[in-house]
């Protein structure tokens, strides 16, 4: 093939303008967390919409249980810190502190999503509160469900690597990978920031 | 003659050859390949669009017309409107940017290639999801039920009691995974662009294409979201007994309207900021001219990302929302005007003085400010609250965005397949036939869409299977109805066109426009690897640069 014949040619005295290349993992990931951002927005627009429009009981001030969730609220945002101490542990490729911050962080974000189950199940069987019962329902449920579904995809990567990471899989050179699944994970822990403040703030 | 064996083994080995040919196609994460079968898809959906809209103008050409009945009417208008924008524009844009915007900035490949296919692969996914409802959905009237609900399917209409069945969730569905595409594709715009760039290509020299691209790259992560999010409430609706637009139980119509629209307006300019970019590139090329205003450029594209997002209700004027909110929308929709106007300017001081080629991209690009602009003033006739309340949900509203996204974009499209095709395949396309292509699609474009202006005027409502006859609509009905044989014709030469010209069309050469930017410099079509070495750019236009090195561009261009 007459391949390219003339780019070579294309060498323009070299150029002293500084160019801004960020590395493609960190633009590809904050394009993702903004996108992400988007559909919780959308939710969290409904939400403060419907407030006050449940026509029916049992109304968020009735059934929200503040000290529970502020456990749980706890222990995830913990889990970002102990996700930076697996990624510096990593970088200076101690593996065992890497496996162990890694460990510990899996636990508090399986600990979040227990805790929920928990609020959930009282929600449910004791005040009868259910996805169709009312706006109120509808909202809560869907609202705090999305940030579930994204703190458990994000346990699912953690729990990846943690196995990859037993087995041996995972060196010094995957820190920038980690790191940017770390990012995902503040994101998550972020989220759940502006999730607490709309539902058991505002809402309440 | 020959023996059997060679007779059975000939067929065999074409077979197998097709076979092996369409494996590479399936499994490539190559950007070119990708972004051939983007546009290649999306033309296809083009013409399948184009086939509903012609049957919804056959039923329409008189009045009390007999050809389909009001719910395949429905139908087709769902599905005309849902495929040319979310299987025709979306993909065809988004493939061109796939195939260029690596080329354009001297990289090897996307920032992405495996999320590449990935998002090509689920748009796939998508729109079979969308048009297997015509075979295996259920609807009101029974089975093969395409969905009927329009293609912004306001609620309370999507809800079980009203769309019982499943026809509306393929439309959910099939919407829904081709977003995801979309967005993957986006991100990955975004990061090539930012990440990808050749050494000395800073962001102002650029290809503005480029730019464009980052831009609806940018507003594609904000926007299509928001009816991902929009159509998981929907599905909730539908599925788990949830209210959000479950007006009997406190729930809003009127959210899903903002939802919709929150991403419906910026989706238009999604649909026409990469036309902008074809442009872009095309004029300059044509009149033999470097782009006149390249920086305003730049900033009218970010400040119509800007505004673009804050225009959404003006398409809900006529729902009843309060003088403020109005007024509002209506503010920021004549304000979106200036920046759009900037840019028609600035073509055309781009045009001025210059040494025009009327070849079939630049005639195409020509008829897409003329149209553009038409379109964008009646646009801004629509802003004004009273007369929206007078001609909302008219045929006065279709006239507006056909050329709007028909007269832009596609036209736009056109102008830049007709550009960059040799350089895909190797090939011109045949300078005659597009000519002939083009005036009778300019023709049958005028034809069609002009006439629904004033049938829009006279009162008739979008949407309605048949009028009565003696209100004065015949005429209008039947030109628009004979445009539409012009479009045909129009778009059986292209095929036509296409068709020859990979067989014996004239061989291109690297650079058959005498063009500037770094696609051009590589071999036609490009090899695998798109570059034997990496470029070095130090202006805007490098090929120039190379031709010219008495006087290259970066002695002119200033650095921002």
């Amino acid at each position: 093939m007459n391949a390219s014949m003339n780019a070579g040619a294309i060498h323009a005295r070299q150029s002293t303008v500084r160019q801004w290349q960020p590395s493609r993992g960190k633009v590809g990931m904050v394009c993702l967390i903004a996108a992400e951002s988007c559909i919780f927005l959308t939710f969290v627009v409904a939400y403060l919409f419907y407030i006050g429009k449940s026509a029916t009981g049992p109304q968020p001030k009735d059934v929200i249980e503040m000290p529970l969730v502020i456990v749980n609220t706890i222990a995830l945002l913990s889990s970002s810190f102990t996700v930076v101490m697996a990624v510096k542990a990593l970088e200076r490729k101690a593996s065992r502190a890497f496996l162990g911050w890694l460990g510990v962080t899996i636990a508090l974000g399986l600990w979040f999503i227990g805790g929920t189950a928990w609020e959930w199940k009282g929600l449910m069987e004791e005040d009868g509160l259910y996805l169709g019962t009312n706006l109120f329902g509808t909202t809560f449920y869907s609202l705090v469900g999305l940030h579930l579904l994204h703190v458990v995809v994000g346990l699912t990567m953690l729990g990846l690597v943690l196995i990859l990471g037993a087995l041996g899989f995972v060196r010094g050179k995957h820190a920038h990978a980690f790191d940017m699944l770390s990012w995902y994970w503040h994101f998550v822990d972020a989220v759940w920031i502006v999730v607490f403040t709309t539902v058991y703030v505002i809402g309440r | 003659m020959t023996t059997v064996d060679q007779t059975t083994a000939v067929p065999d080995e074409v077979r197998r050859t097709f076979g092996a040919r369409v494996h590479a196609w399936v499994v490539s994460v190559d950007h070119k390949r990708l972004g051939m079968m983007y546009v290649g898809f999306g033309l296809c959906f083009f013409i399948v669009g184009g086939i509903e809209a012609a049957l919804m103008r056959a039923q329409l050409a008189q009045a009390a017309g007999k050809i389909v009945d009001p719910a395949t009417f429905n139908q087709l208008f769902t599905m005309h409107g849902t495929t040319m924008v979310f299987l025709v524009g979306m993909p065809i844009l988004l493939g061109m940017g796939n195939y260029l915007i690596p080329l354009m900035v001297g990289a090897r490949d996307m920032a992405f290639p495996r999320l590449n296919a990935f998002g090509l692969w689920l748009f796939v996914f998508g729109a079979g999801l969308l048009y297997y409802s015509y075979i295996g959905a259920q609807g009101l009237y029974g089975t093969s039920a395409a969905p009927d609900v329009g293609w912004f399917a306001y609620a309370p209409l999507t809800s079980k009691t009203f769309s019982p069945g499943n026809s509306t969730d393929y439309w959910i569905l099939g919407i829904m995974v081709s977003g995801f595409g979309s967005i993957t594709t986006a991100i990955n715009l975004v990061a090539t662009i930012l990440v990808m760039r050749c050494p000395g290509m800073t962001l102002m020299r650029m290809p503005l294409l480029c730019w464009m691209m980052l831009i609806v790259g940018m507003l594609v992560i904000l926007a299509i979201p928001v009816l991902t999010g929009a159509q998981a409430m929907l599905l909730l609706d539908r599925f788990l007994g949830a209210h959000f637009f479950d007006t009997q139980n406190g729930g809003s119509a009127l959210l899903w309207q903002h939802l919709f629209w929150f991403f419906g307006h910026p989706e238009v300019y999604i649909l026409v900021l990469p036309a902008f970019g074809f442009l872009n590139e095309v004029i300059p090329v044509f009149s033999r001219k470097v782009i006149f205003g390249y920086s305003l450029m730049v900033a009218a594209t970010v400040a119509i990302a800007f505004i673009s997002v804050s225009v959404w209700a003006h398409h809900m004027f006529s729902v009843g929302m309060s003088p403020e909110i109005n007024s509002f929308f209506a503010a920021t929709t004549f304000l979106i005007a200036i920046p759009t106007g900037i840019k028609i300017f600035t073509w055309m001081g781009t045009m001025i003085g210059g040494k025009i080629r009327f070849e079939t991209p630049m005639l195409c690009a020509t008829a897409f400010i003329g149209l553009f602009t038409f379109g964008g003033l009646t646009g801004i006739m629509l802003a004004v609250v009273p007369f929206d309340w007078q001609l909302g949900d008219s045929y006065f509203v279709v006239g507006h965005f056909h050329y709007v996204l028909f007269g832009g974009t596609v036209f736009g499209i056109f102008s830049g397949i007709f550009y960059w095709f040799p350089k895909a395949t190797g090939r011109l396309l045949s300078e005659t036939l597009g000519k002939w292509f083009f005036w009778f699609l300019l023709v049958g474009f005028n034809l069609t869409f002009f006439p629904m202006h004033i049938s829009g005027i006279l009162g008739m409502p979008r949407r309605i299977y048949m009028y009565q006859p003696d209100r004065g609509l015949e005429i209008w009905n039947l030109l628009s109805s004979i445009g539409v044989i012009f479009q045909g014709v129009a778009v059986a030469l292209f095929v036509w066109n296409v068709i020859r010209s990979l067989r014996n069309g004239k061989p291109a050469g690297n650079n058959p426009w005498n063009a500037w930017t770094l696609e051009w410099a590589t071999s036609s079509p490009p090899p695998d690897w798109n570059f034997d070495q990496v470029p070095t750019v130090g202006s805007a236009r490098p090929l120039w640069d190379q031709q010219n090195p008495q006087d290259p561009d970066s002695r002119h261009e200033e650095h921002l």
